[in-house]
């Protein structure tokens, strides 16, 4: 299929159609409301659902409702709305159901304004719902890498029964840039025998399926929650995508950034080439599981003076480059909220004032 | 090699359109883009704006402060971009609403009284494509044949109105060349 040129809103609505989930329930929120544009025009014409729910909490449960039924379902919201989903969030991983949750950030906390954002870092890597879950979070950096992210998701929150988020800036979304549809559908998630509550009729195993989050019993939750710590620690051996940038030169400093974030301070890193100043970048893909011993080994190399996080944020990433740098080097942190993007030139100050 | 061009006007113009359009005449001739609109809690009558990258790589920052070129569709989107220009750059000037001038003289100024044209052509609602043709025809940020059947695809839906847009393209090169 030849390149189209699309808002990412509209392509990770797209993208979702074409990973085979017909089932799309949401409440409109900016910048993520041209998702449910689209899809309200979309789903009608490939035999799909669009429901508005009444709120981000009514929103969260049909999800779960679809998802017990072993149906591919997603929702995109934004910030504030993510918030009011976490309660159902947090039932979906206890429950152990696939799903796909996108967060086109905007500004916090509170209601905070509706630029692009990164400060969801912590609510989606740390909880943001209560108990002891996980999500597994990508960050995509272009309209393009959202199309296969989000292709992407349905099949590892199939992988591991646990809802995968989609952690995208309010620019991912407001966006236009050239995208390629793969062709290929999967449509039917493969293993719902063993757990989709759709109907002793609708499957081959005699095993009953039971959906459910309520574990009186303390030695049979703390069982279920080992059962669960298991699933994340297989996703640390085996879902960490990270890109890198420059990596290869005897570079000084070292950036961590994720999202557009990434892509400015990848100019930055190609101005700074010219001036003869070397820096690298990791750019985690996945936010969790995180890149830590790959941020290790390049933070430990020799001639690394320092590790910067830069991210919209007020330094929550930070947070967990520290925890993988373990005092190899001096950690920095810059960012900016409130929806004014940092500029290259800002990133590039930042980096001489550190070498200075 | 990479340009940046700043559309930027009063909400209604076509800008979001013509940066639309000019990103897609740019990804058709085989160039890396970004689109972005600014978003906000506009109003009718509002400024709009939007940037357009075009790259022969992978573009970095799609956030740009200091665009190559601008092409201002009121005076207060000259006023407040005109500066931030990069010297070298082509400034367009929609001259029919716009008194004042660029106060550069480091770049290429182009100031076409749009409206007037477009109505002569018998629509006033092809002004911001007499623009986008003059702003082209000047910048050469794309190929104009390219140009040329963007906008023809971009009005498929509406046929009757291509030759219009035709017409239109063909004269904001006109004045733009001349």
């Amino acid at each position: 299929m030849s390149k189209v040129l699309m808002k990412g809103n509209e392509a990770i609505g797209e993208a979702a159609i074409r990973a085979g989930s017909l089932n799309y329930f949401a409440y409109p929120i900016t910048p993520q409301s041209e998702v449910a544009e689209y899809l309200s025009r979309r789903m009608p014409e490939v035999g799909g659902v669009f429901l508005q729910g009444e709120s981000e909490v009514a929103v969260s449960y049909m999800i779960f409702g679809a998802a017990a039924c072993g149906e591919r379902v997603f929702t995109t919201s934004s910030s504030p709305g993510i918030s009011l989903m976490s309660e159902g969030i947090s039932y979906i991983t206890a429950a152990e159901c696939p799903a796909v949750f996108v967060n086109i950030m905007r500004g916090g906390p509170g209601l905070g304004g509706i630029l692009p954002s990164q400060a969801d870092y912590f609510q989606a890597t740390k909880g943001g719902g209560h108990g002891d879950y996980r999500l597994l979070v990508m960050a995509p950096a272009s309209v393009q890498e959202a199309v296969e992210m989000v292709m992407q998701a349905f099949v590892l929150a199939e992988k591991y029964l646990n809802p995968v988020m989609i952690l995208g800036d309010g620019l991912i979304g407001q966006m236009m840039e050239p995208v390629e549809f793969p062709e290929h559908l999967k449509v039917e998630p493969s293993n719902k025998d063993g757990w989709a509550t759709s109907g002793m009729d609708t499957r081959k195993s005699s095993h009953r399926n039971l959906v459910k989050t309520l574990y009186l019993d303390p030695g049979e939750l703390n069982a279920h929650n080992l059962k669960l710590k298991a699933k994340y620690e297989r996703m640390q051996r085996e879902e960490i995508r990270y890109e890198t940038y420059n990596l290869n030169g005897d570079y000084e400093i070292l950036i961590v950034s994720y999202g557009t974030m990434s892509r400015v301070c990848r100019t930055a890193i190609d101005n700074l080439k010219e001036s003869g100043l070397e820096v690298g970048m990791i750019r985690p893909q996945h936010l969790f599981p995180f890149p830590g011993q790959a941020i290790n080994d390049a933070a430990a190399k020799k001639g690394c003076r320092a590790v910067l996080s830069v991210e919209m944020s007020m330094g929550q990433m930070v947070e967990d480059v520290e925890r993988s740098v373990i005092g190899k080097c001096p950690v920095h942190w810059y960012g900016k909220c409130g929806g004014e993007v940092p500029t290259p030139e800002e990133v590039m100050g930042e980096i001489r004032k550190i070498i200075e | 090699m990479q340009s940046e061009v700043q559309f930027a006007g009063f909400g209604g113009q076509g800008i979001m359109l013509m940066g639309q359009i000019l990103a897609q005449a740019a990804m058709q001739q085989g160039f890396e883009v970004v689109w972005i609109p600014s978003y906000g809690p506009e109003m009718r009558g509002g400024t709009a704006y939007c940037t357009v990258v075009a790259a022969d790589r992978p573009i970095g920052s799609p956030v740009i402060r200091n665009p190559m070129h601008l092409v201002a569709m009121n005076r207060p989107s000259l006023e407040k971009f005109a500066p931030t220009v990069k010297p070298g750059g082509v400034i367009f000037v929609n001259q029919s609403l716009i008194s004042i001038e660029a106060g550069r003289d480091d770049v290429d100024v182009i100031s076409v009284p749009i409206i007037e044209i477009a109505q002569k052509l018998g629509n006033i609602r092809a002004a911001n494509i007499v623009a986008l043709a003059a702003f082209v025809a000047r910048s050469k940020i794309v190929d104009f044949e390219i140009l040329r059947e963007t906008v023809k695809g971009k009005f498929a839906k509406k046929e009757k109105l291509i030759p219009l847009n035709m017409k239109a393209l063909d004269e904001g090169r006109k004045v733009a060349l001349g």
